[in-house]
């Protein structure tokens, strides 16, 4: 993976030394609270319910056990000894005095980290496939663009007060696993008919109150000309995006308001000046950062079934059919630590999991790990002779949970139990579905399914692009929940539709019993949730849920608080 | 409505100032409006409603609202002693990129001041962009304003100051452990 070089070093020192100031500059009033408010977003602190959240970047969801041992460390030391993993591939911390932060980020700098541009109207962590590298359908690694692509947003001297955030994600696979068409812009690794390497550029794709899938408005950009593209796109965008309404700010209203074509030939014109110009990429630097992701040292082994010597564990079983992933090197697989145990929050992790996590890649995964945008953790390169060991290891720390891409492997936000923007509770919803349908049966049964909740319009739990989509709503001081269908992120992206009127938290759990019905009940061979409910649009679904009244069921964690 | 600041920033020094900014008050109109005798920065459109008068004074500025194109001012920036960039708000960063094209592409050289909104954490970003002159908020210290400019040594990628971003221009990859860089920050 990447490392900091002396210039790395030198950016995030002084950027802490300039936060550290600011800080206390506020602390003594020289600053106001307003004026205090974008340096501090620009450096991932929120000021939440009943304290400081601080959001820390994971590059493109990649760290070292190294890296995750100060996670651990930084939540018992300034936290309560925990963390929040991010559907952006970051991790947040929930409970921090505004004093501290400035050691924080000092703590972090020493292995490499930071918080910078995790937050506010600037260019935030790029994401990718968190199969990156190793996943068996790759065509190109997108991670070295990526680190590209950080390097060169950090502290952009032009674009540090956008209309609005930014989101970048980049895909290198035949599978995307990005998410990119929900992103500021998207970027799909491509080769031309020569074979050389670019991108294809999608723009104006966004959640949030008006979601919207992006746009292509190049079909290949050479990889050389990926920054100065990008800078004309930013340039357009920061000049044209609006500033009156900040649920029309982001880029996917301008793209909308202009359409793509004019957008595209704005771009266009802005980018003959900034063509070939100092920015555009070198080979050598492309070959300097790429070296940094060459592969680890993988063994010449046999492809082996590892469920040989184990056939009669169901157990076992369920968990590789869930929970690992084909590895393009022979003899190896990627491992997915489920965060979503019943009864914890999505995406929450304990400082013990979390030096456990550490252990776990040092012994079996060449040190390294990643976070998913599904807020679960990645060992991307387990020797398939060693999954029953760290299966067994995993399951007695609560991280073997078979139920990666099943009803509960839910994406939620923190929603409003911890965020000030949100309208509803997310975490307790997420936790009375988890209970309700905690039976494995049941959700192998059920298959491929993603239920994301958001608990307000900004969308964090990406609750449009759900094959069940749950958002809380704030009518009359209470909190209610609309439900969508049909959304799916990755290759065949779509917006899920709203079923019809909103329901009450504890109707929630029966509503979704209810749409699983119609799903088992209409259900093609083969087809998933989200294709039949594609198929037939909402109408059964909605028929059957609204066609008598919902009875309540308890909700279950009101009390964490 | 005339604003002076007594002191701005001007490269890394603090200086006297002599210009004021004329804003348009409510009801004014760019036509109508008197422009004050002295050194005057007044905004485009009253530049480009009494560009004949404005002309021929001894010296004159513009300044450029954030909605606002630099490109409207092409082929006349030889006509001002300096041109100005307002900033209404300091999370409205269009200046940013009105700065850049007007040292990029459209080639200006003389003084480019920042004007409105400005404080002591935008400073750095804006050198870069290519302002060399501040009329940082008077109720706040332009002394403490002027450490705005030096909170970074080193930047990744290339703007007006330096046109080269990192990897073109030095020899990356040492490890922090080899060198004294950062050395006691």
């Amino acid at each position: 993976m990447y490392r900091y070089d002396q210039y790395d070093h030198l950016i995030v020192r002084e950027r802490i030394a300039q936060y550290r100031d600011q800080v206390q500059r506020r602390l003594s009033d020289e600053l106001t609270e307003t004026e205090f408010l974008p340096l501090r977003l620009q450096n991932g602190l929120y000021m939440q319910r009943h304290a400081y959240m601080l959001r820390v970047a994971v590059p493109y969801g990649l760290l070292s056990s190294k890296q995750m041992r100060m996670f651990a460390h930084i939540a018992r030391k300034y936290d309560r000894g925990y963390g929040h993993f991010t559907t952006r591939q970051n991790i947040q911390y929930n409970w921090l005095e505004l004093e501290r932060t400035p050691d924080i980020l000092a703590d972090l700098a020493s292995v490499e980290m930071h918080a910078i541009q995790t937050s506010g109207n600037c260019i935030r962590n790029i994401t990718t496939d968190e199969f990156a590298g190793v996943a068996a359908d790759e065509l190109i690694d997108p991670r070295p663009f990526c680190e590209i692509l950080r390097q060169w947003s950090t502290f952009h001297p032009e674009f540090i007060a956008l209309p609005r955030k930014f989101k970048v994600a980049v895909n290198g696979a035949v599978e995307d696993r990005a998410a990119i068409a929900i992103h500021d812009i998207g970027l799909t690794m491509v080769r031309n008919e020569a074979g050389e390497v670019g991108f294809k550029y999608m723009v104006g794709g966004g959640m949030g109150r008006t979601p919207i899938l992006g746009s292509v408005i190049r079909e290949f950009l050479p990889w050389q000309h990926l920054l100065t593209y990008t800078e004309a796109v930013m340039r357009v965008y920061n000049q044209y995006g609006r500033r009156d309404n900040k649920y029309k700010a982001r880029i996917k209203i301008l793209v909308k308001a202009l359409g793509v074509e004019e957008f595209t030939r704005q771009v266009e014109e802005e980018w003959a000046d900034l063509k070939d110009g100092p920015e555009t990429l070198t080979e050598e630097e492309l070959a300097r950062v790429s070296a940094y992701f060459a592969p680890p040292a993988y063994e010449t082994l046999t492809p082996i079934d590892p469920l040989a010597a184990h056939a009669d564990n169901q157990a076992f079983a369920n968990w590789l059919k869930r929970n690992v992933k084909p590895h393009k090197v022979p003899g190896y697989a990627s491992v997915l630590l489920s965060l979503k145990k019943t009864g914890v929050p999505p995406g929450d992790a304990t400082a013990e999991q979390m030096d456990f996590v550490a252990d776990l890649a040092d012994r079996y995964s060449f040190g390294e790990l990643r976070v998913t945008h599904e807020q679960n953790l990645v060992l991307a390169d387990v020797k398939q002779s060693d999954l029953f060991t760290v299966w067994t290891q995993a399951k007695s720390r609560g991280l073997a949970t078979p139920n990666i891409g099943l009803l509960t492997d839910i994406i939620s936000c923190p929603g409003g139990d911890f965020c000030s923007l949100a309208n509803a509770k997310s975490i307790p919803i997420a936790a009375a579905i988890a209970e309700r349908f905690d039976k494995l049966d049941f959700q192998h049964d059920i298959g491929d399914i993603e239920l994301n909740i958001s608990g307000c319009i900004n969308a964090c739990g990406h609750h449009h692009v759900g094959s069940i989509g749950v958002l809380g709503v704030d009518k009359d001081g209470s909190e209610w929940y609309q439900v969508s269908i049909g959304g799916s992120q990755g290759n065949n992206a779509a917006i899920g539709k709203i079923i019809g009127p909103s329901f009450s938290g504890l109707q929630m759990p029966e509503v979704i019993s209810r749409l699983l019905h119609v799903y088992v009940r209409d259900r093609i061979e083969g087809e998933r949730f989200v294709d039949t409910a594609q198929r037939l649009g909402i109408t059964p679904f909605k028929e059957h849920v609204y066609a008598t009244p919902i009875k309540v069921s308890e909700l279950v964690g009101e009390d964490d608080a | 409505m005339l604003e002076a600041n007594k002191q701005i920033i001007k490269g890394r020094a603090v200086v006297d100032d002599d210009w004021s900014v004329l804003r348009l008050d409510e009801g004014e109109s760019a036509d109508a409006v008197t422009v004050p005798e002295g050194k005057v920065i007044v905004p485009l459109t009253v530049w480009q409603a009494q560009r004949g008068q404005l002309a021929a004074r001894a010296a004159i500025g513009v300044w450029i609202a954030s909605d606002e194109r630099p490109e409207a001012l092409k082929g006349e920036l030889d006509k001002f002693a300096l041109v100005a960039v307002d900033f209404p708000k300091f999370t409205d960063g269009r200046g940013y990129s009105i700065a850049f094209n007007l040292r990029k592409r459209l080639g200006y050289t003389g003084e480019l001041r920042a004007i409105g909104d400005v404080l002591r954490d935008q400073l750095f970003a804006m050198s870069r962009v290519g302002f060399d002159a501040y009329a940082t908020r008077p109720d706040r210290s332009i002394d403490d304003a002027l450490k705005g400019l030096t909170v970074f040594s080193e930047t990744y990628q290339g703007s007006v100051d330096q046109p080269l971003p990192l990897f073109r221009r030095k020899q990356r990859d040492v490890r922090l452990e080899e060198s004294d860089i950062a050395f006691g920050i």
